[in-house]
């Protein structure tokens, strides 16, 4: 039952971190603005609700009763995600921005790394 | 099996946060440095519940509330200056 449980939060805190990875890659790869911002708003808020769900489900067998204030963290993380998304890609569409329309890395503002 | 797999986590978000750090130093525009400290703040708060499993102490919940708290405020405060020049209006 113990070795279960282990498992079960090893398995969430490593899906969290990778994913946070991978939210990170594509703000490192990505070639202009508007695909950057992928990276962070969805990959990034699930990796850290996946650490969150492993915190509570471990703190709910080691502490004493259920543990909730980390999907307290998870449900304002995935409400203010997308209103943040939104406002960044409202400035950058105010800023005027230029997109990479053709997928290369030929933009001359935002595509060198 | 926690022994290896809180080492592994960190190790990946460690290097989650050394990329955005290149991109809050590099970034071509003011946006993508906005963007950047952005995911910083929400993988903060990842190695901070991260460190609350490795403490096997519940200190740091609010802490990790406060961080959530306080970033969102930032970014939309950022972005609000830079699309009207102001942020209270």
């Amino acid at each position: 039952m113990i070795f279960f449980i282990e498992l079960l939060v090893s398995f969430f805190l490593v899906a969290g971190a990778f994913f946070a990875l991978a939210g990170s890659i594509g703000t490192f790869r990505l070639p202009d603005f508007f695909s950057r911002l992928h990276g962070p708003t969805k990959s990034t808020t699930l990796g850290v609700g996946g650490m969150a769900i492993a915190s509570a489900i471990y703190f709910s067998f080691h502490g004493e009763g259920i543990s909730l204030h980390e999907v307290l963290i998870t449900l304002f993380l995935f409400i203010t995600a997308p209103v943040s998304a939104h406002f960044l890609a409202k400035a950058a569409l105010h800023q005027q921005l230029h997109q990479n329309k053709s997928g290369q890395q030929g933009d001359h503002r935002s595509s060198d790394r | 099996m926690l022994n290896t797999a809180i080492p592994i986590a960190f190790a990946l978000l460690t290097a989650a946060q050394l990329l955005n750090l290149y991109r809050l130093l590099k970034g071509p525009t003011l946006l993508d440095r906005i963007l950047a400290l952005d995911t910083m703040y929400i993988d903060a708060i990842a190695m901070f519940i991260l460190m609350g499993v490795y403490f096997h102490s519940t200190v740091y919940f609010e802490a990790a509330l406060i961080i959530a708290v306080m970033g969102f405020i930032g970014t939309v405060a950022t972005s609000k200056f830079l699309m009207r020049g102001d942020i209270l209006e």
